[in-house]
């Protein structure tokens, strides 16, 4: 004991020596050499510096730990739930079952319908933006109003998509409400994504392309958007991992059925609840049990899309913007 | 190819209108984003404000009692406000400590092979959907608090047992929502600050500790600070995994209370609300949306002076 509040109160010393003591003097040689050999070569350990330390890798492990928790309660939880009927099969009350493939087949509708909407719109905005705007008023007005489009919360993009889209429009809650309402909401995401990647593309194929005669659509369409296809691509699959997990600009917007699609176009018009949305009313209604099927489910697709952008911006080097 | 026998000067004349109609086409999807976040703020005001004068502004706005479908009705919502106030700053309080701390570790303090494990699982605590963080929330971080009240609450007769659906659950949840947010943006903050400061303070004698607090954590201030105005925009704003977390009474945020955020309140009220109640659900969301416009403000003024001290 008395050994170590020795040490420390040496350590104290040194430390506050070390604060004052240590000047250069007229030569440049340090005037109190014995004391700047003790720090480098007895390596004393600061008290403060271990707590630091200590701190760090304690929240770093709370990080960690929490995500492995997540994964591994919400599996335990869930794998039991998954089974044949489960994923195959329409919820009916009448026979007493569940199944979760009409929310699978909602959620699919919805991220290609979005997608369908907001991949051109996206990557034209980006092209006017990197390609054809000259900086002023105009592209500091898109910019910044893109930017506040990423911070609005769902809950709003929901709120508007349900007086607009669902009221003012008339469309109602289906599918069509709810991915106009999405279209908003990643539109950020792909213009950011699709931007960073033609900023990429070095300016010696446009000046090749254009001094060959191409004209500036033809540049654009053959040398610059296969050069930047994927930096879109990575845009485009971070918006259906967005999609896949939203729920709240959801719920007010493409509804909560659960039914099948009768045909094809049909299903654009009805109430279509994807699976976050039904894991939601699961959730409500206390049926847990389901409600983990549903998050194990969505815990792999996101696993997926995750591993994929991984992927991709490895393969291709691209940079990701969230 | 007959395109090669026209000379650069015919091909000239019938290149416009494709080159024209290009160029009107990505315009117009470039103000496409001016034009949505006009109709959203038009939207939102448009069906906000007419509560604001049927109730009185001050009657909605300060009022303390909510009792919607009562009779007569009462629309007080400061409650509501002040719980989405305290509930953001408790969770920014307990998660951007946490979160910074990650960002040191990813960026300065981990082995390269272990942060780079590290990394992705940040994200993907991103990529997790919102109703799943609820969902965990009801079945571990309820019972538990249900537990803590009970103990702490054991001999009280004025207190309401929440069975754990209280403030603090959902203060929880959101720290970790933020979390991943915060990270993030801390480590490229941390990556950004130039190497020849870290150089300059080891050369001087400074510890890798007393670098990395004093001398690149200031360094990466405005950073940080985007990391933590987001964190608020992400907590503030986040509605389904709290929804059923907080409990579903209007009460003043007090830790054990059950409380409504107004994100919540929203979700909570609006498939059953009607006339004026509806109404007042979407002055919410006009409260709400100012509360946004409020941090965009100042994330802009903070890339500002980002960007001002990085010329």
């Amino acid at each position: 004991m008395t050994e170590a509040t020795e040490m420390n109160a040496k350590i104290r010393t040194n430390t506050r020596a070390a604060k004052v003591d240590i000047k250069i003097d007229g030569e440049g040689n340090l005037k109190n050499l014995n004391q700047a050999s003790s720090t480098i070569y007895d390596k004393k350990v600061r008290v403060l510096d271990r707590f630091l330390q200590g701190l760090i890798y304690l929240a770093a492990s709370i990080s960690i730990l929490i995500l492995v928790g997540i994964m591994g309660y919400v599996f335990v939880r869930g794998i039991s739930q998954i089974n044949w009927q489960f994923l195959s099969t329409v919820q009916s009350a009448r026979k007493g079952t569940f199944g979760i493939l009409g929310n699978i087949v909602n959620t699919v509708y919805i991220v290609v319908v979005t997608l369908l909407v907001v991949t051109p719109i996206g990557i034209g905005s980006a092209i006017y933006l990197n390609e054809y705007a000259k900086p002023g008023k105009i592209v500091n007005m898109i910019v910044s109003t893109t930017e506040i489009l990423s911070g609005i919360p769902s809950i709003i993009f929901g709120l508007f998509g349900m007086v607009f889209f669902g009221n003012v429009l008339k469309l109602g809650y289906s599918v069509l409400t709810g991915s106009f309402t999405l279209m908003l909401m990643v539109l950020p995401l792909i213009t950011r994504n699709t931007q960073e990647a033609l900023k990429t593309v070095p300016d010696s194929y446009r000046q090749g392309a254009l001094g060959m005669g191409a004209s500036k659509w033809h540049m654009i369409r053959t040398i610059l958007l296969p050069s930047a296809m994927p930096g879109i691509l990575t845009g485009v699959i971070l918006s259906v991992g967005r999609i896949v997990g939203e729920s709240a600009a959801l719920l007010f917007t493409a509804g909560s059925g659960f039914q099948l699609p009768r045909s094809l176009f049909s299903k654009l018009f009805e109430s279509s609840g994807t699976l976050t949305i039904q894991l939601y009313l699961s959730m409500q209604k206390a049926k847990y049990d389901q409600a983990f099927g549903i998050a194990l489910v969505l815990l792999v697709l996101v696993l997926g899309i995750n591993l994929l952008t991984h992927w991709i911006t490895k393969r291709f080097g691209t940079e990701r913007v969230q | 190819m007959h395109e090669t026998d026209n000379s650069i000067l015919l091909s000239k004349k019938k290149i416009p209108v494709v080159e024209k109609a290009a160029e009107y086409i990505f315009t117009a999807c470039g103000l496409l984003a001016v034009l949505a976040v006009f109709s959203i703020t038009f939207y939102m005001i448009w069906s906000g404000t007419p509560a604001l004068f049927k109730v009185g502004i001050l009657d909605i706005l300060f009022g303390t009692v909510w009792k919607p479908t009562g009779d007569p009705a009462s629309f007080g919502i400061l409650y509501v406000i002040l719980t989405s106030i305290i509930g953001t700053g408790m969770a920014i309080l307990i998660g951007v400590p946490i979160g910074i701390l990650t960002a040191v570790f990813l960026a300065e303090t981990a082995p390269p092979k272990l942060a780079n494990a590290v990394r992705p699982a940040v994200e993907l605590l991103a990529g997790i959907p919102s109703v799943i963080y609820g969902l965990l929330g009801i079945l571990i971080l309820n019972p538990l608090m249900y537990k803590l009240e009970l103990k702490i609450f054991a001999g009280s007769t004025t207190h309401q047992f929440t069975g754990g659906a209280n403030l603090i659950s959902a203060v929880l949840v959101l720290a970790l929502m933020i979390l991943p947010t915060v990270i993030n943006i801390s480590e490229s903050a941390l990556r950004a600050v130039p190497k020849q400061l870290k150089s300059a303070s080891l050369a001087l004698g400074a510890t890798h500790i007393q670098t990395i607090f004093q001398v690149i954590l200031p360094a990466a201030k405005s950073g940080i600070m985007t990391a933590i105005v987001l964190g608020c925009g992400r907590a503030i704003g986040e509605a389904m995994a709290i929804t059923l977390v907080s409990g579903s009474s209007v009460n003043f945020p007090l830790p054990f209370a059950s409380v409504r955020f107004l994100t919540t309140a929203i979700v909570a009220e609006m498939s059953y609300s009607q006339g004026l109640h509806r109404e007042v659900l979407f002055t919410i969301g006009l409260v709400l949306f100012a509360f946004i416009m409020l941090i965009q403000i100042g994330l802009t003024r903070l890339f500002k002076r980002g960007a001002m001290e990085n010329d």
